[in-house]
């Protein structure tokens, strides 16, 4: 029950305020649209101590029947273990904080209620997604997720390029639902279910299912590049940006963008007899990873610079992904949660406090006015740039760790562009902080005047986030999942490199402090030296390589004119109808006739039909 | 097992309103309105029980009437529920009073003639569902053509003539060639077992060469696919949505077009298994073809109109997809598909028949920003959007995903063994997925957000009967998307009937 009640809730939410929220005004709105998300948070909590109690056993609950055929049956069940435990806590307890950041953030907004109903409807999709037990409901949940982030990416419709960035988004994801659809048929195909832990089961079992574990590895992670923004289907993301900033923090950040690796690590029994498929993830990992971060580097909007870390960020989780080292990843996926979500907000509360300024060249010398804003921000960068101890130098430490030494697909240079990814990041986060906090205020007079701090609503979420973006690392999670995730050997002559790659990693995140320090430290002028030296570079990373404009010429104009020119004109009209019209000629005298029968007179027609009905029926009769 | 007489009562139900319409004065519209409406009610009503009577547990017809009609041809009054007929009959039944009340406002000229015209097709669709001999399937598939002739003839919009003379000369030729192949079906009984029948179940039996088997397939399968309507045979479609009535619209989308998919399901596979197993990889190719195709050009309409009709073509390709997959789950879907279709495309006619009424033009750039300007209007047109392009929880996932999985199903182990091609159609059908995506959400961009603009101001959201129109839509649209097991019982055997029989090996030699 426990956990059908903690998907439920959220569900619960969207509807009272979905339907009565605008009558029943703001307070309700905010005591539905956040109390039910902490109370399905505390039903977490209560069914994570359950499952501690149980030793770590999953705890299975079977809704209902959702269609039963030729003998099998569609289960809607959920399914709670170690994993999906860490993800509940995660999404219903990031959730719940963004939710109550949001109170403070929409306040002003006419849509409140739409607002929270939205975000509810987000969490139940997330919570099907992390707790289903079937791959069936795993994708409700991630079709669900990708509904909800389409609707609040073009939350302010009215602008006509809020509405198509959700557009995007949503088809962008579905050309990854494409191929999650043939790699969840094909696994129903081989194993005769769609059960994870049966399928799981059956790919490490004794007796190997007729089918490629490659094959299916690759179609789910075509469906989880679209999910997680990664290379070729990553350019929704950055668009995604034009949606509330709560948003951006909850479901383009901490959790949705994650169900991708939440996927790959839960069918780690397929990737772990899948070869081939665990390399093109770690490839498209760490190539996604770098590119991405070279990109972040040059961006001049505050969020859209958080976009590209995140989905820089989600290349790295990837990378750890395809060296088997799955519990790592969702140990980047945890620490991210709060790290990324804390930087986002802070970026909310920024734009908050400069009435919807979001370029970094109007910015500057904000620490002052709004110092917890600036002291939360400082510390999440911190932790994303993997300075020790906050919590993103752990997570993303053992990820460099695995990348080079893991037996499964660990190499020198997979950990060399990890490194560089990891050295830039730290680079163009500390480069944000200089831009918007530090130097000289370069503030239009108008925003600057009405420079205020946040909300405690919104501060107070900004301080827990920023806490546990402090010491979350210390918790191991690798070790928690151990039971159900092991890591990968690391062969026996690479262990005395540890600790000078520890080393090193901290010496990244200092060079990269030092790089933003020495760049931009000094009202950016050596920065802009740099960037007129090397303009064509700066062209190409500002336009993000023209992936966008690519896209466009290959995919999205060939379509529009094949659809118009070879199937419009050329076929409907002029061969099939062209054809038609001939026949026609044939038939005109028929259509003469007919045309002298519409004579307008109504009881002529019903005559007509009558009579002929009649006539039919008569000579059937007579005939019989 | 319940009783026969309900079946009749709810098939005869429109005649008695004709009868019932002729006693109400043509200039009481309002009587005419209220009588049509509440005996389409009655009629739903008594399908409802029908349908909670029949028992998923027993093959074959049930709630069966045989009455000798025509004793010389061995024509019988036959007439039953199964499970490839029973969703269909219910969701005929259900869309009946809500195509009655979402004419309330739009037709205003020939009132009693118009209502009469809905009980006749109303009439004429039931028949054709529920016949189980052909002689009676074929007079009561003819008796459709003429009031939607007339619905679009005298409701219709400007370009009417042009459209119903399209439709008609289609549809005509079409039922010439079905004709001529009944004819010659029955004549191969008696000749080849001595038994003069009309009977479907007799018919089955009918075993032909399959060179036969493939003119008869084609004659058959040619009507049919007029109907579907499949690439290429799909020309009709658009100008008659487009000069249809609102009401006119929603009967040809919502059950008109069921009538081709269900008539290869009932009648043109089975009877004729071996040339369908011949035949299908082009049939697969046809409905694939028609999945992308009618996606393609769904994409670059203007008239709002035509985007629904053209992604009508492609949603009833899944439908043709499931049923040649030839795999329970790939038919158990179409048959969902078959009724999400008709929810899906019934709910969004009626919306776009109610902007239109309010703003006389169906050209999409005309508008936007409606999410701001009619705020309830939007949220049902983005739910039967959502539900068109078969987002989880609505009945459109319910369908696409169980075709989708049947088809792929079917189509790998042949590959394994050599064959690519049904595996290469069905990913292309996968495909589907994501153009379907694009064409709606485009029409839903330009529709619902960006600036508010109408073509005709003021215009007024959705007013209480509007409203419940669409609310009953949009509740059968959740209830298939979320318990599907419940229709899902009741089509499993005559799905599984459906897959035995065509394939089956009729005659030794005759599979591919």
């Amino acid at each position: 029950m426990l956990l059908t009640l903690i998907v439920l809730l959220p569900l619960a939410g969207f509807l009272a305020n979905g339907l009565l929220g605008n009558r029943l005004g703001k307070p309700f709105v905010t005591v539905v649209g956040c109390g039910l998300p902490i109370v399905a948070f505390g039903l977490a909590v209560k069914s994570f101590l359950d499952l501690l109690a149980g030793g770590g056993a999953p705890i299975v609950e079977t809704a209902f029947t959702w269609a039963r055929i030729d003998g099998y049956a569609f289960d809607i069940a959920f399914w709670f273990d170690r994993l999906s435990a860490v993800m509940v806590l995660i999404v219903t307890g990031v959730g719940s904080l963004i939710h109550v950041y949001s109170t403070g953030y929409m306040k002003e907004d006419k849509s409140y209620a739409r607002f929270f109903a939205y975000l509810n409807l987000f969490l139940f999709f997330m919570l099907l997604l992390v707790l289903g037990r079937s791959l069936l409901v795993l994708f409700v949940g991630w079709e669900g997720v990708g509904l909800a982030s389409y609707l609040l990416i073009g939350f302010w419709f009215e602008e006509a390029d809020n509405a198509r960035a959700g557009k995007k988004a949503f088809v962008t994801n579905r050309i990854g639902d494409a191929g999650f659809l043939l790699g969840m048929f094909l696994l129903y195909w081989a194993t005769g279910t769609l059960e994870m832990d049966r399928i799981n089961a059956a790919f490490t079992g004794p007796v190997a299912p007729a089918v490629s574990a490659s094959l299916v590895g690759i179609l789910l992670f075509i469906g989880a590049t679209g999910k997680s923004a990664q290379i070729p289907l990553h350019v929704w993301l950055p668009d995604a940006m034009a949606g509330p900033t709560p948003v951006s923090a909850l479901i383009h950040a901490a959790t949705m963008v994650t169900a991708g690796v939440y996927l790959v690590a839960r069918m780690s029994g397929v990737y772990a007899q899948a070869e081939a498929a665990s390399q093109v993830v770690a490839m498209v990992g760490v190539a996604t990873a770098f590119f991405a971060a070279t990109i972040a580097v040059v961006q001049t909007d505050i969020k859209k610079v958080l976009a590209y870390s995140t989905i820089s960020q989600l290349g790295l989780m990837f990378v750890a992904l395809g060296v088997g080292a799955y519990s790592v990843a969702i140990f980047h996926v945890y620490t991210h949660a709060f790290f990324k979500a804390c930087l986002f907000l802070g970026a909310g509360s920024v734009i908050h406090a400069l009435s919807g300024e979001q370029d970094v060249r109007r910015m500057g010398g904000l620490a002052r006015k709004i110092p917890v804003t600036f002291v939360t921000f400082v510390v999440a960068t911190a932790a994303i740039a993997g300075i020790p101890p906050l919590a993103g130098f752990f997570s993303k430490d053992e990820i460099l760790w695995f990348a080079f030494a893991s037996s499964r697909g660990g190499a020198p240079w997979l950990w060399a562009v990890a490194s560089a990814t990891a050295l830039l990041t730290s680079f163009y986060m500390f480069r944000l902080v200089w831009l918007t906090f530090l130097g000289k205020s370069r503030m239009e007079p108008e925003v600057e005047h009405h420079v205020h701090e946040s909300p405690w609503s919104m501060t107070g979420v900004l301080a827990v986030l920023a806490a546990l973006s402090a010491v979350g690392g210390f918790l191991s999670l690798p070790h928690f999942l151990e039971p159900m995730l092991p890591l990968p050997r690391v062969p026996e002559h690479l262990h005395h490199f540890e600790t000078p790659l520890l080393v090193g990693s901290i010496l990244i995140a200092f060079a990269g402090l030092a790089g933003a320090a020495y760049f931009f430290g000094n009202g950016a002028a050596r920065a802009t030296r740099v960037r007129e030296r090397f303009g064509g570079l700066h062209r190409l990373l500002a336009g993000k390589y023209f992936i966008d404009e690519l896209y466009e010429r290959m995919l999205g104009r060939p379509l529009t004119w094949i659809s118009e020119h070879v199937f419009l004109r050329t076929g409907d009209r002029m061969l099939f109808d062209g054809t038609l019209h001939g026949l026609a000629g044939l038939a005109r005298r028929t259509a003469g006739v007919f045309s002298r029968v519409q004579t307008g007179n109504l009881h002529l027609y019903a005559f007509l039909v009558v009579a002929g009905m009649a006539i039919s029926l008569a000579w059937s009769f007579r005939h019989g | 097992m319940g009783d026969a007489m309900l079946l009749n009562l709810v098939l005869f139900l429109p005649v008695a309103g004709i009868a019932l319409l002729v006693l109400v004065p043509a200039r009481s519209e309002g009587a005419i309105r209220w009588v049509t409406f509440w005996v389409m009610v009655v009629q739903f009503a008594a399908t409802v029980v029908l349908y909670v009577h029949y028992d998923a547990a027993v093959a074959g017809l049930q709630f069966e009437t045989r009455i000798p009609w025509i004793p010389a041809w061995g024509v019988y009054y036959l007439i039953g529920l199964d499970g490839y007929n029973v969703l269909l009959v219910l969701l005929t039944a259900f869309l009946g009073p809500l195509v009655v009340a979402g004419s309330f406002s739009a037709i205003t000229k020939d009132v009693k003639l118009f209502y009469a015209m809905v009980f006749l097709i109303q009439f004429a669709m039931l028949g054709t569902f529920v016949a189980q001999d052909l002689f009676v399937f074929y007079l009561f598939w003819e008796t459709m053509l003429i009031p939607m002739f007339l619905i679009i003839g005298i409701w219709g919009g400007e370009r009417r003539i042009y459209a119903t003379i399209k439709f008609f000369l289609y549809t005509a030729f079409g039922s010439i060639l079905m004709l001529a192949a009944v004819i010659y079906l029955v004549y191969s009984l008696q000749t080849t077992t001595g038994v003069t029948s009309f009977a479907f179940a007799d018919l089955y039996r009918t075993e032909l060469p399959l060179s036969v088997q493939l003119v008869l397939l084609s004659a058959f399968g040619l009507s049919f696919a007029i109907k579907v309507p499949i690439v290429p045979f799909h020309t009709w479609l658009p100008d008659a949505h487009v000069e249809a009535p609102t009401a006119g619209s929603v009967i040809l989308a919502g059950v008109l077009l069921k009538m081709g998919t269900y008539g290869f399901m009932k009648l043109g596979f089975p009877l004729f298994p071996d040339a369908t197993r011949y035949l299908a990889p082009l049939v697969m190719a046809l409905a694939v073809v028609s999945i992308i195709y009618g996606a393609c050009l769904a994409l670059v309409q203007n008239d709002i109109k035509k985007i629904i009709a053209y992604s009508s073509i492609s949603h009833l390709g899944y439908v043709m997809l499931g049923l040649i997959s030839l795999d329970l789950i790939g038919i158990q879907g179409a048959i969902i598909q078959m009724v999400s279709h008709g929810l899906t495309a019934a709910g969004l006619f009626l919306l776009v028949g109610i902007i239109y009424e309010r703003c006389h033009t169906r050209e999409l750039a005309a508008y936007g920003g409606l999410a701001k300007i009619l705020p309830v209007y939007a949220v049902f047109f983005m739910i039967l959007t959502l539900a068109s392009i078969g987002l989880p929880t609505t009945s459109g996932f319910t369908g696409e995903f169980l075709v989708l999985l049947g088809a792929f199903k079917a189509a790998w182990p042949l590959y394994v063994q050599g064959d690519t091609l049904p595996l290469v159609l069905a990913a292309g059908a996968v495909l589907g997925v994501v153009l379907g995506a694009l064409y709606m959400l485009r029409f839903a961009q330009s529709f619902l957000f960006g600036k508010a603009k109408v073509p005709h101001e003021p215009v007024t959201d959705l007013n209480l009967r509007e409203q419940l129109i669409l609310a009953a839509i949009v509740a059968a649209v959740f209830a298939l998307g979320l318990y599907p097991d419940e229709p899902l019982s009741k089509t499993e055997l005559a799905a599984r009937d459906f897959q035995q029989r065509v394939t089956s090996v009729a005659i030794p030699g005759g599979a591919r």
